[in-house]
């Protein structure tokens, strides 16, 4: 086996295009190797390193609880929120976290339906991405209502004032997706993880450790009479995964579209957000990869192979996104309508036309690199185009929210908005919860998903035999 | 009351092996016995002669609860006991239902989903017979271990095909 892996050490045999470089490469490419590379990730001392930055999201968490604390206890005048921009930095850290969560849902539930055997490496990493953005995510709307105590307000509940919700608002249509759309990923997750647990456990040298992970894997004993049922549900999840994340950026989309503000109320804009939120997610995914395989040594689980795969996806969401810029602009004359012209002028060359412009070069510029192959199979070029993407996206919700609202039909309430050092901070926080959770994650859990890598290697085929393979290549190459 | 009898577990290389292995059992007629491998081998099912899993049902069950009690909830509070004049719309406009209902279809479904695994598999379940074995902590790594339950009649035989497969570290654990 390990001579059939070696024979390819590029990632694509270049003498027969339509074969694929396997997925795990080198001397990992074994059952026992693969187990023993993840868990040891769990099982080793603690790196000083991984303390280091651990400290170093803790503390931003904390500069996140102080600027919620304040923010509470002052109100949301704290924000730089004025008559005209009602919604600023904290819708655009909403869309901006949320749309990151997407592409954690498209690699785990998307490219399974469609089969795409190479998400495996990265779709454990990609959902707990996915969960920890939309907790950072949901921050915002829930501090939002101002009076944070009364959020329960926006659920169907009975109470003394005779009162429910209005079903007919975006808004409250945006409650049930986010938080359908946090609690299904959770599960979908969990579910992934059992027989990884079961794995940690089985490994476990330490009686908390056989404990926890004992626990956590519900006894899992890899019985092909659970695998079958387990199998289906893991389709199922994927199954109903794949239509949640549409309806989630789609109903955020709504909170605009169904405005009746110059620049929000255009048909274009779910299909455009989704675009976007995968475009944004997967920027984010190949920067943390990028990371984790070299701080952990997962080269041969997540090569290059996995990481151009994700640049493809880059690119072809980025030029959707752009395209959606230029069709919007096209709209905004073709419409004749002179307060949507105003709106798209005023965008490109009005006050924020520096963030527009920004945003034009991190989304559709930068990912124009991954044209060339040499480019987006290069380490630092797609981690560099994955923060200038993931920058550009935030300015992508920055500049739609933001140069819709400070100008309005009513001139007199023209303005120009400015964040406080609480929007900063607060945003800032995000980050340091984000990178808390994510780093005690690749920590304690199995980063990438064991059994089902094991899964899509070749041996796993119960009628894979070696040596006929073998031959089978020679003879085509012949 | 009488001595609990044991389970006999085994394992072996690869895919392959167990998937034979599981062929000739199922065969011979032998049904208490069950595969545990590191990950899911396809067609094994076929090779055990397991029946499909009932799970869809399930789900398919919590998903239209879901998608009639969310649209139901919605017509009765926003139409008929509370309902609020927006722009002069109908008060139970049952476009404006669809997002959550849609949402709540998919959360009640993915609930039944989740559950219904764990029911049917019977988990958590933190202990079992075949955990005794000595070389357990491989099926999850790189083994295809094979187990025999009390409860079959052939039993013995079992034994004997398994043997003849040369199948590994053959222990009857007690349950």
């Amino acid at each position: 086996m390990s001579a059939a892996s070696a024979q390819y050490a590029i990632d694509i045999d270049e003498r027969d295009p339509s074969k694929r470089a396997p997925l795990v490469l080198g001397q990992d490419a074994s059952f026992p190797a693969v187990t023993d590379r993840v868990a040891k990730i769990v099982e080793e001392k603690t790196p000083r390193t991984w303390l280091l930055f651990l400290a170093l999201a803790v503390s931003l968490a904390l500069v996140l609880a102080g600027s919620l604390a304040k923010l509470v206890w002052d109100g949301l005048g704290l924000w730089g929120l004025n008559n005209g921009v009602f919604w600023a930095w904290d819708i655009t850290g909403f869309v901006f976290w949320i749309g990151i969560g997407h592409a954690g849902t498209l690699i785990s539930a998307i490219l399974f339906l469609l089969r795409q055997k190479w998400r495996t490496s990265i779709n454990r990493a990609a959902e707990a991405m996915t969960i920890f953005a939309v907790l950072a995510a949901l921050i915002y709307p829930t501090f939002h209502v101002g009076r944070v105590w009364l959020l329960y307000w926006v659920f169907p509940l009975p109470n003394q004032m005779s009162m429910w919700p209005n079903f007919k608002s975006p808004l409250l249509w945006d409650v049930f997706a986010v938080s359908t759309y946090a609690t299904v990923s959770v599960l979908f997750w969990f579910v992934g993880l059992v027989p990884d647990f079961a794995t940690l456990r089985d490994r476990a040298k330490t009686k908390t450790r056989a404990i926890v992970y004992g626990i956590l894997s519900l006894g899992w004993r890899g019985s092909h009479r659970h695998w079958l049922t387990y199998e289906k549900a893991y389709l199922i999840f994927a199954g109903l995964s794949t239509p949640l994340v549409l309806s989630v950026h789609t109903i955020v989309s709504f909170d605009f579209a169904t405005s009746i503000i110059p620049g929000w109320h255009t048909t274009i804009f779910p299909p455009y957000f989704v675009a976007g939120a995968v475009f944004s997610g997967f920027a984010m995914v190949v920067t943390l990869m990028v990371i984790c395989r070299k701080a952990f040594g997962l080269e041969n689980l997540l090569t290059i192979r996995h990481l151009e795969n994700m640049n493809k996806i880059i690119l072809a969401t980025g030029s959707m996104v752009g395209y959606a810029y230029g069709m919007e602009f096209f709209i905004a004359w073709y419409s004749g309508n002179e307060y949507e012209r105003f709106a798209f002028i005023n965008r490109a060359f009005g006050p924020y036309a520096w963030a527009y412009w920004s945003m034009i070069s991190c989304n559709v510029l930068a990912p124009q690199l991954f044209w060339f192959k040499k480019l987006r199979r290069s380490i630092p070029v797609m981690f560099a185009v994955g923060i200038f993407v993931n920058i550009g996206m935030w300015f992508e919700r920055f500049v739609i929210i933001v140069t819709s609202l400070h100008r309005d039909y009513l001139p007199s309430s023209w303005s120009y908005f400015r964040p406080s050092i609480w929007d900063i901070s607060l945003f800032v926080g995000t980050f340091g919860l984000f990178f808390t959770l994510f780093l005690l994650f690749v920590r304690f859990f199995p980063v990438i998903a064991i059994a089902e890598v094991k899964g899509v290697m070749p041996e796993a085929d119960p009628h894979h035999h070696p040596e006929a393979d073998h031959a089978a290549t020679e003879a085509a190459h012949a | 009351m009488p001595e609990p009898k044991p389970t006999l577990v085994c394992y072996f290389d690869t895919p392959a092996d167990l998937f034979h292995a599981c062929e000739k059992l199922r065969d011979t007629g032998i049904k208490h016995f069950d595969a545990h491998t590191p990950f899911p081998v396809h067609g094994l099912e076929k090779a055990m002669g397991l029946k499909p899993t009932k799970l869809p049902w399930i789900v398919l069950a919590c998903g239209t609860t879901g998608l009639f009690g969310a649209t139901l909830m919605q017509w009765w509070m926003s139409g008929v006991d509370y309902p609020i004049n927006i722009s002069g719309k109908p008060a139970a406009a049952f476009q404006a239902f669809v997002p959550l209902s849609f949402e709540v279809t998919i959360l009640l479904s993915a609930f039944g989903c989740f559950f219904g695994l764990w029911g049917l598999t019977k988990l958590p379940k933190f202990y079992d017979p075949v955990m005794k074995h000595p070389s357990w902590h491989r099926a999850t790594d790189d083994k295809f271990f094979v187990s025999i339950e009390p409860a079959e009649p052939k039993f013995e035989e079992a034994r004997k095909i398994l043997e003849s497969l040369g199948a590994h570290e053959m222990v009857e654990v007690e349950p």
